[in-house]
């Protein structure tokens, strides 16, 4: 076999696994089909694996092994975290994918320079700043859903005319090195400023605005696998690049429009957090609070519940207590239902997992459409750590800084129960009128501990 | 401009239309795996990394070839690892009570 037949052979082998990456995708309508959308992805990944190691271009093998051996050594224990440190996983894996594209990158340019054509290093240009900003914003993402970073949006005068004077010079940087090939020692210079690019990025943003940022960092790591696939002339990446980065653009516009930020907001990654409206609220007003027992009796006596969860309940790891206030519920013949806000939770769909993960069936979990047509005609709404999704202001209030924003109309079940610690404002740091409304109960306490109380009322009147 | 250009840009778009596509239809039940999964197939830049390290031109390129291979093997693994585990936890009221 020559080396041209093995090449043919790869590439036919290439072209398969991108196919089975579409299926693999097309599978993920549903949660029936979804596991063999990620064995045909298994499998087009490891054919394509498998088809590389017989590339006749290489001439040693060692330190591949080597790599691929700690690549699955960090790779397990990443694949195996707590389903509420997912997002922060997520926002590494961009990382260490866009870290993967501008390696490549950079070392594409160093064999071909300061021989590269003018098209060639566009391309180069282009792929490294996308993945040396991604790598650096999704690295400080992932800081901050850790926590290892402020949370809060860290912000200074004139932020957004610094970041973008860094990215422009970033792009000058490319445009020299493309007229001037020959002046190599600008291109670590480029890297450098990119780099400096992704932390002003993702460092302003607050901890309540991640679902955006990190499927805007999916569509970046995304275009940057995209962009590689030009640069060497691969199109098994661009395709692979093509589909993760429009996931990701999908996922930003689908959590920006969840948050009534406009496109333009989210490309510019001026997602400026919402203001604080200043506005004190000067009248004492009025919430009627209940007790575990109060709640319990409430709750048995409806015929139709809807749970609407907030990052709150994860916060308080309350998942698996309110899957025990479901069966508790379900047993007694209620209707229990959860209505679920896209940008619930720290990325798109997170809310859906840990609710998964404790085992509440999926066929019960709607998302905020679904969940609003029903809510006129439910009982009792049960608010569990979600403030700003569930505020009327964002639909009557037009001063509202939230207003706008689609919210779960729990005001209009007929009861409201919201499990909250305090009175203390969500992190828009707006008021919520719900609170005081005359159907709305607060039910004050730790949401897990709380939950716990009223499915134990609930078994103790059983008998 | 080279015609490879062209003939990838035309994949790009084609590819950015299929993926526009089928991703529309995910259920936002499943906007987690989606991501780790998508994350996972975009880590099939490993192949040219392996490339990378295994051609051996410079020193430079060998060892960022070699840090890309452990980057986006990692991903590989790791994504598709989190996918399934998530995807196991998904299960209708129906498949459960059997």
């Amino acid at each position: 076999m020559t080396a041209a037949d093995a090449q043919q052979i790869i590439d036919l082998t290439y072209l398969v696994a991108a196919v089975l990456f579409v299926l693999s995708l097309k599978w993920l309508s549903s949660p029936v089909s979804a596991p063999h959308g990620v064995l045909a992805g298994e499998i087009g990944a490891a054919l394509a694996v498998g088809a590389t190691l017989f590339n006749p271009e290489l001439v040693q093998y060692k330190w591949i092994v080597v790599a691929l051996i700690i690549g699955a050594g960090i790779g397990i224990p990443l694949g195996m975290v707590h389903m509420t440190a997912v997002p922060q996983r997520t926002a590494l894996s961009h990382a260490f994918g866009a870290l993967s594209a501008s390696m490549i990158g950079i070392a594409e340019y160093y064999v071909r320079a300061p021989h590269v054509t003018k098209f060639g290093m566009v391309e180069i240009a282009l792929e490294v700043i996308i993945g040396s900003l991604t790598f650096t914003g999704s690295v400080i993402a992932a800081g901050k859903l850790q926590e290892i970073l402020p949370q809060r949006p860290i912000t200074y005068r004139c932020q957004n005319i610094v970041s973008l004077s860094v990215l422009g010079a970033a792009l000058v940087l490319a445009l020299v090195l493309v007229i001037h090939p020959e002046y190599m020692v600008l291109f670590p210079v480029m890297v450098g400023v990119a780099l400096l690019f992704g932390v002003l990025l993702v460092t302003p943003i607050g901890g309540a605005d991640m679902p955006t940022v990190i499927s805007l960092l999916n569509s970046y790591a995304g275009l940057s696998a995209a962009l590689l696939g030009f640069v060497l002339n691969s199109k098994v990446l661009v395709v692979a690049g093509a589909l993760d980065g429009s996931s990701g653009f999908i996922l930003s516009v689908i959590m920006s429009k969840a948050m009534n930020r406009s496109f333009t907001n989210v490309m510019f990654g001026a997602f400026g957090q919402l203001q604080v409206s200043a506005k004190a609220a000067a009248e004492e007003k009025v919430v009627r609070s209940a007790s575990a027992e109060e709640a319990a009796s409430i709750l048995s006596g409806a015929t139709k519940v809807v749970i609407v969860p907030g990052y709150g309940m994860a916060v308080a790891q309350a998942q698996h207590k309110v899957r025990e206030l479901y069966d508790a519920l379900t047993k007694r013949g209620v209707d229990v239902k959860f209505g679920i806000h896209p940008v619930a939770g720290r990325m798109p769909g997170h809310m859906n997992v840990l609710l998964a993960e404790a085992d509440i069936p999926y066929d019960r979990l709607f998302d905020m459409d679904d969940i609003n047509s029903e809510l006129p005609l439910t009982d009792v709404a049960l608010v569990i750590g979600a403030n700003d999704v569930t505020n009327p202001a964002a639909r009557n209030e037009p001063g509202s800084p939230i207003y706008g924003m689609p919210i779960i109309d729990v005001d209009k079940a007929r009861t409201v129960m919201v499990i909250k610690r305090g009175m203390s404002p969500g992190f828009a740091g707006i008021d919520n009128p719900l609170y005081y409304l005359d159907k709305t109960l607060m039910l004050f306490g730790d949401a897990k501990a709380f939950v716990g109380d009223i499915v134990r009322e609930l078994s103790g009147t059983h008998h | 401009m080279p015609s490879d250009f062209i003939s990838n840009l035309l994949v790009f778009i084609l590819a950015g239309f299929v993926g526009f596509e089928v991703i529309k239809r995910v259920s936002p039940l499943l906007h987690t795996p989606l991501m780790s999964l998508t994350n996972a197939l975009d880590a099939i830049v490993v192949v040219a990394a392996i490339i990378i390290a295994g051609r051996h031109e410079t020193t430079l390129s060998t060892v960022l070839g070699i840090i890309a291979v452990a980057a986006s093997f990692s991903n590989m693994v790791g994504g598709f690892l989190i996918t399934d585990r998530m995807l196991r936890m998904f299960k209708s009221g129906k498949t459960k009570k059997s």
